[in-house]
C-alpha cells in the first residue's frame, strides 16, 4: 500500500506541474467560451453612431482573431439597452449571472454606462466603454474593472474649445441640452476656453428632445459671439445645424459641434456642415490601415464607421490579445495585462490604459470639407491638427478617481 | 420698453415671429386632428406618423423619381390621404360603435408600427431635404434675418387653414359634415351617404398631416420620429382649443406658438412644459376647452 501511495503522490505532483500548461490550451477559459456582450442602442437615437455597427465591429474583431482564443471559441452577443439605465442593468445582470458573459462593451449613453460598470465590478468581469462619454467613468465612478476607450467629454470639449480659442476665436456662446451630460460638456468647454484666454458670453439650455431651435439660434446670434458651441447630440444637433444654415448664422459666426459624428455629417450633408470644426477620435480616411479596415466595415454595414464603432473593434481586439498573452480569462489578470500592454492598431498608436481606466490616445481636430473638396461619398473631413494623447485627456493629477494614489 | 427683461425690442419681435412660424405648424396639424375627431370621434394618434410619411414621400419623390418640392406639396398629401382612406376602410371603420379608447389604441399601435418600419428602412439619423431653389435665401427685416422659406410656411399654412375653415363652415359640403357630427342617422335618412363622407374626412385629415410634413421637410430633418416629437404638443393644442373645434384649433395653434416662443426667451428650460401648464389651467377653468361646447 505504501508503494501505491507514493505513486499516487508522484502522480498528483506530476499533474500539478503539467496542469497549467494544459489549461493554457483550453481549460483556463471559464465555461470553455469567451463571451463578449455588446450592449448598445439597437433602435433608438444612437443606433446609427453605435448600434448594429458596434455589434458588427465586435464580430469583426472576433473573426479577425480567428474565432478562437486559447482553443476556446469567441462568441459575440448583442443587447438593446434602449438608452435606459434600468434596462441596461437587468441585461447586465442576466448576462453576467446566467449567460457567463466575460466582457461587456460599447455601453451607449452615460447613465446606462455608469449603472453597468458598477455591476460588472461587483461580478468581477470587465467593461470596455466606447459609447458612453461621461468623464465620471474614470473619475468619481472609476473601478479597476472599467476601461474607457474611444473618447470622453473632456477630450472633445477641451480639444475643440482650446484649439479654436488659441486660434483667435475668443468669444463663445453655448446651446446646451438641459441634461447632465450637456451641462458637464458646457462646464468642461468653458474651463478650457477661459484657460486659453477666451470668454463665454452666455448660454441657453433647451429642453430635450427639442424640435425647433430657431429661437435659441436667434439668441446666439444676438450675443454676437464669434463661436456658437453646440453641446447637443445626434438628431437635436442635426436640426440645430440645419436651422443655423437657414438663419444665416455662418459665416459671421462659427458653429462648433462639441459631440459630432461622421454619421451626423452624412445625414445633414456638406452644404450645411462645411467648414465646421470638431474633435474626433477616428476618421476612416487617415491612412492605409484605417482605410483597409473601414472598407471592410463599409461592405457589411453600408456606412463608414464612427469613432465609437472603430473603438469597439479596437477594445475587443486588445481584450482578446490580453487573454491570449496571459493564458486565462480571469478579469484581474486580464486587466493587469491590458494595462501593461500598449495599444497598437489602426485606431490607436501607442495607446495606453491608465490606472483610472482611461485609454489615452491621440485625438484629432477635424474640419468638414466643402463640396468641391469632397471627391467621393463619405469623403467629408480633413485633419487640422493631431492632439497628442497626454494633452487630449484630463491629466491624472486632476483625477478624482479613488484608485489614484496621490 | 423691454430692456428691464434683458431683451431688446428687436430681439423680441424676432422671437415672436419664430413663435408665429411654429404656431402655424401647430395650427395645420391640430386642424387635421380636430376635423377627424369632430366627425369620426376618433383620437387619431396616427397623425404624427402621417405627418412623418408626408415628409418621407416628398423626400423619396425627390430622391428616386426627381419629383420637385412643388409637386410634392400636392402629391405627398394625396398619397398620405389615400393610405389614410385604406386604413379607415379596413380598420377604423370597425371601431365607430365602440369606446374612444379602442380608436386610440388602434391608431397608437399603427403609429408605432409605421414609425418602426421607417426606422428599420431609413435609420434614425434621418435624411436631408433641401429648401427649394426659389425659396432659399433670407430677407433682412431689420429685427430678424427671416429665411424666405419660413415666410412661405406661414403663408401656406394660414391659407390652408383658412381654406379648410371656409369649406367646413361656409359651404354645403361643410354643412353635411357638421350635420354628420351632430346626428349621422338623421343625415343618412336625408339621403346623404354618411360612410363615404366619413371615409373622405379621414382621408382629408390625414392629407393635412401629410401637407404639414412636406412643409416641415426642409426645416427639420426628415426623420422617422419627427412626428412623435410633435404629436403630444399638437394634442395639447387641440385639447386647449376645444376638441373638434375647427376655428379653436387654428387660433390656439398660432397663439400657443407665440407663447412658446416667448418662453424660449425668458425661461428656455420651461419651453417644453409651458403648453401643458396652460392646458391644465384651461381644463380647470373651461373643461371643454377655449372654443369647445359643453355637451
Amino acid at each position: 500500500m505504501r508503494f501505491s501511495k507514493k505513486i499516487l503522490t508522484a502522480a498528483v505532483c506530476a499533474a500539478c506541474i503539467a496542469a497549467p500548461a494544459a489549461w493554457a490550451q483550453t481549460g483556463k477559459i471559464s465555461n470553455g467560451v469567451v463571451k463578449i456582450g455588446v450592449m448598445t442602442d439597437l433602435s433608438g437615437l444612437y443606433a446609427d453612431l453605435a448600434g448594429p455597427g458596434s455589434v458588427l465591429a465586435a464580430k469583426m474583431a472576433a473573426e479577425d482573431f480567428g474565432g478562437k482564443v486559447l482553443g476556446a471559441p469567441i462568441e459575440v452577443i448583442a443587447g438593446d439597452l434602449q438608452n435606459k439605465p434600468d434596462v441596461a442593468s437587468s441585461i447586465a445582470r442576466r448576462w453576467l449571472d446566467q449567460e457567463n458573459v466575460d466582457m461587456i462593451t460599447d455601453l451607449t449613453g452615460s447613465a446606462a454606462a455608469l449603472a453597468v460598470v458598477k455591476i460588472v465590478k461587483e461580478k468581477n468581469r470587465i467593461a470596455m466603454v466606447s459609447s458612453g462619454g461621461t468623464t465620471r467613468l474614470t473619475n468619481e465612478d472609476c473601478t479597476d474593472r472599467t476601461v474607457h476607450w474611444a473618447y470622453d467629454t473632456y477630450a472633445l470639449a477641451n480639444g475643440s474649445a482650446r484649439a479654436l480659442t488659441q486660434e483667435g476665436a475668443k468669444t463663445w456662446f453655448f446651446i446646451t441640452p438641459d441634461y447632465a451630460f450637456g451641462h458637464s460638456m458646457e462646464k468642461d468647454a468653458s474651463e478650457a476656453i477661459v484657460a486659453a484666454g477666451g470668454k463665454v458670453l452666455g448660454s441657453v439650455k433647451h429642453p430635450f428632445p427639442g424640435s425647433d431651435f430657431s429661437s435659441f439660434l436667434l439668441q446666439a446670434q444676438a450675443s454676437g459671439a464669434q463661436v456658437i458651441g453646440l453641446n447637443n447630440a445626434s438628431s437635436d444637433l442635426i436640426t440645430t445645424i440645419k436651422q443655423a444654415a437657414e438663419f444665416g448664422v455662418a459665416p459671421k459666426q462659427r458653429l462648433v459641434g462639441m459631440i459630432f459624428m461622421i454619421t451626423d455629417i452624412h445625414s445633414i450633408g456638406l452644404k450645411a456642415t462645411q467648414g465646421m470644426i470638431y474633435t474626433d477620435a477616428f476618421y476612416w480616411d487617415m491612412n492605409g490601415e484605417t482605410r483597409a479596415w473601414s472598407k471592410r466595415f463599409f461592405e457589411r454595414q453600408k456606412r463608414m464607421p464612427t469613432m465609437i464603432q472603430a473603438g469597439v473593434y479596437s477594445a475587443v481586439t486588445h481584450y482578446l490579445k490580453a487573454i491570449k498573452a496571459s493564458g486565462t480569462d480571469e478579469a484581474g489578470v486580464i486587466m493587469a495585462k491590458m494595462k501593461a500592454t500598449p495599444v497598437n492598431d489602426f485606431f490607436a498608436k501607442n495607446g495606453k490604459i491608465r490606472e483610472d481606466g482611461r485609454m489615452v490616445h491621440d485625438m484629432y481636430l477635424m474640419q468638414v470639407k466643402n463640396s468641391e473638396e469632397s471627391k467621393q461619398p463619405w469623403d467629408y473631413l480633413k485633419l487640422l491638427k493631431v492632439i497628442p494623447g497626454d494633452q487630449a485627456f484630463q491629466p491624472l493629477s486632476k483625477s478624482r478617481c479613488p484608485l489614484i494614489k496621490k | 420698453m423691454f430692456e428691464w427683461l434683458g431683451i431688446t425690442p428687436q430681439g423680441l419681435y424676432g422671437q415672436l415671429l419664430v413663435g408665429l412660424i411654429n404656431g402655424s405648424f401647430y395650427a395645420t396639424l391640430s386642424l387635421g386632428l380636430a376635423v377627424i375627431f369632430g366627425l369620426l370621434n376618433i383620437v387619431n394618434f396616427t397623425h404624427g406618423a402621417q405627418y412623418m410619411m408626408g415628409a418621407f414621400v416628398a423626400w423619396m419623390g425627390l430622391r428616386y423619381f426627381g419629383v420637385n418640392y412643388w409637386w410634392s406639396l400636392i402629391l405627398a398629401p394625396l398619397a398620405v390621404g389615400v393610405v389614410g382612406i385604406v386604413l379607415e376602410l379596413t380598420l377604423l371603420r370597425r371601431l365607430y360603435r365602440m369606446d374612444h379608447l379602442y380608436g386610440l389604441l388602434l391608431t397608437f399601435g399603427l403609429a408605432l408600427i409605421i414609425e418602426g418600419g421607417f426606422r428599420q428602412a431609413f435609420g434614425i439619423s434621418g435624411e436631408q431635404y433641401d429648401i427649394p431653389e426659389a425659396l432659399t435665401g433670407a430677407t433682412n427685416l431689420g429685427f430678424i434675418f427671416l429665411p424666405n422659406y419660413r415666410a412661405w410656411v406661414v403663408a401656406a399654412s394660414l391659407v390652408v387653414c383658412f381654406f379648410a375653415w371656409f369649406v367646413i363652415e361656409r359651404t354645403k359640403l361643410g354643412a353635411y359634415l357638421r350635420a354628420g357630427t351632430e346626428n349621422p342617422q338623421l343625415l343618412q335618412a336625408f339621403g346623404v351617404n354618411v360612410p363615404v363622407l366619413v371615409t373622405l374626412t379621414y382621408g382629408f385629415g390625414a392629407a393635412l398631416a401629410g401637407f404639414a410634413g412636406v412643409l416641415a421637410a426642409p426645416i427639420f430633418q426628415v426623420n422617422p420620429v419627427m412626428g412623435s416629437n410633435l404629436l403630444i404638443v399638437v394634442f395639447a393644442v387641440v385639447v386647449i382649443g376645444g376638441l373638434g373645434s375647427i376655428l379653436g384649433s387654428i387660433l390656439t395653434g398660432v397663439g400657443l406658438g407665440l407663447i412658446e416662443g416667448l418662453t424660449k426667451v425668458f425661461y428656455p428650460e420651461g419651453s417644453s412644459v409651458v403648453i401643458f401648464v396652460i392646458m391644465a389651467v384651461i381644463l380647470l377653468i373651461r373643461p371643454a376647452g377655449l372654443f369647445g361646447k359643453e355637451k
